[in-house]
């Protein structure tokens, strides 16, 4: 199977999830969230666990077993020890994992919080609790729907973070395509102004995640 | 088949003045929705999770305030964090609304504030672990004469 580090596009096999949260009620609810959402569930207690948990399936997949092989990680952000800030960080800054989406959860609705996240590369940012829209947009994106969005969008954060004043070299098509997150980050004023950078052909308004931010604070 | 339905009607009245009251939102409801023929014990069992969480809780909140040397408002704060986090998930909305004012209260280093938020918190967990287990009950009747449980939008 064509592999470029962990996004690999399943259409047949299910995708296999990493969820990361130290409490016990919100792993129960993210579980069967997920479960319920025809993926495979890997639950764990804590950022370490988690990157332990990939350690040792990079050491399988080396074999050419991908059964463990995670499509997404899924993350609470307020931990002990290590937050899900830092995990994301250090899942990014690996050359083996760095491919694999991840996604923040939280309790807290901080626009900037939000904003690290998603300029460290978080693919979305859920404001908990949870519920199964959250869930299904999230696989809706990673198999095959938003597929090419997402994909260019965390190019283009990399490439930001990387070689700032290099971005004549990249590719056209990056360059144009459109999306509101890279357009957004490091500097987003307030939610309405980062909504109107949405070009025609990005995600649905509705999937943004600082749409979905808008909408959570204005409960 | 009347026992049933009469079962069934008293369900739903519970539900419905339990989301009236505030003590369930519409979390909650989500997680019905996730209880299936797979997974037939969901609610039940998440419920419990929560129970012993908030007791765990409940006491480290208690004994960080009952302190002599200096209360730890980080402790305590962190513990309430954790609460309003569980109750936030299950959808229990009175508890998680007391968390919000205690953790001013932490914040502010008020321990007498502190304090009666902790007993308010008792006070709305007890009303919420009664209710629910009232509810499941309900539900338990409900299946062993036969009928199945109303979905409640």
């Amino acid at each position: 199977m064509a592999s470029n580090g962990g996004v690999t596009w399943r259409r047949t096999e299910e995708v296999h999830v990493l969820a990361v949260d130290d409490s016990l009620v919100d792993r129960k609810v993210i579980e069967r969230l997920l479960r319920i959402s025809s993926c495979k569930v890997t639950a764990v207690d804590s950022g370490l666990r988690a990157l332990q948990f990939l350690g040792l399936d990079e050491e399988k997949s080396s074999n050419g077993l991908n059964d463990l092989k995670v499509d997404l990680i899924i993350t609470d952000y307020c931990m002990p020890e290590m937050t899900g800030y830092e995990l994301l960080k250090k899942v990014k800054e690996s050359s083996a994992f760095r491919e694999i989406p991840v996604v923040i959860m939280s309790s807290e609705n901080v626009l900037a919080r939000i904003d690290r996240c998603l300029e460290e590369g978080a693919e979305d940012f859920i404001v908990k609790p949870v519920k199964l829209s959250d869930v299904k947009r999230i696989k809706d994106y990673m198999t095959g729907e938003g597929e090419k969005e997402r994909s260019s969008k965390g190019i283009n954060k990399r490439k930001q973070r990387d070689s700032f004043d290099d971005l004549s070299s990249s590719p056209p098509s990056i360059l144009s395509s459109p999306s509101p997150i890279s357009s957004s980050s490091s500097s987003s004023p307030s939610p309405p102004s980062v909504q109107s950078a949405s070009a025609p052909s990005s995600p649905s308004p509705l999937d943004s995640p600082t749409r979905r931010v808008k909408m959570a604070s204005s409960k | 088949m009347d026992v049933v339905n009469q079962l069934r009607r008293q369900f739903v009245d519970y539900s419905t003045s339990l989301h009236r009251e505030g003590i369930l939102d519409d979390q909650f409801t989500q997680l019905q929705k996730l209880q299936d023929e797979n997974s037939p014990d969901f609610v039940v069992e998440v419920a419990s999770l929560f129970f012993e969480d908030c007791e765990k809780l409940i006491n480290n909140m208690g004994r960080a305030l009952e302190q002599q040397q200096g209360v730890d408002f980080k402790q305590v704060d962190a513990s309430v964090h954790q609460l309003k986090g569980s109750s936030s998930s299950i959808g229990a909305m009175r508890v998680k609304n007391v968390c919000i004012t205690f953790r001013s209260f932490c914040e502010a280093q008020n321990r007498e504030g502190c304090l009666r938020c902790l007993q308010q918190v008792i006070h709305e967990f007890s009303l919420l672990k009664n209710k629910l287990q009232t509810l499941f009950r309900l539900e338990q009747q409900i299946l062993t004469a036969g009928g199945s449980i109303p979905v409640i939008e």
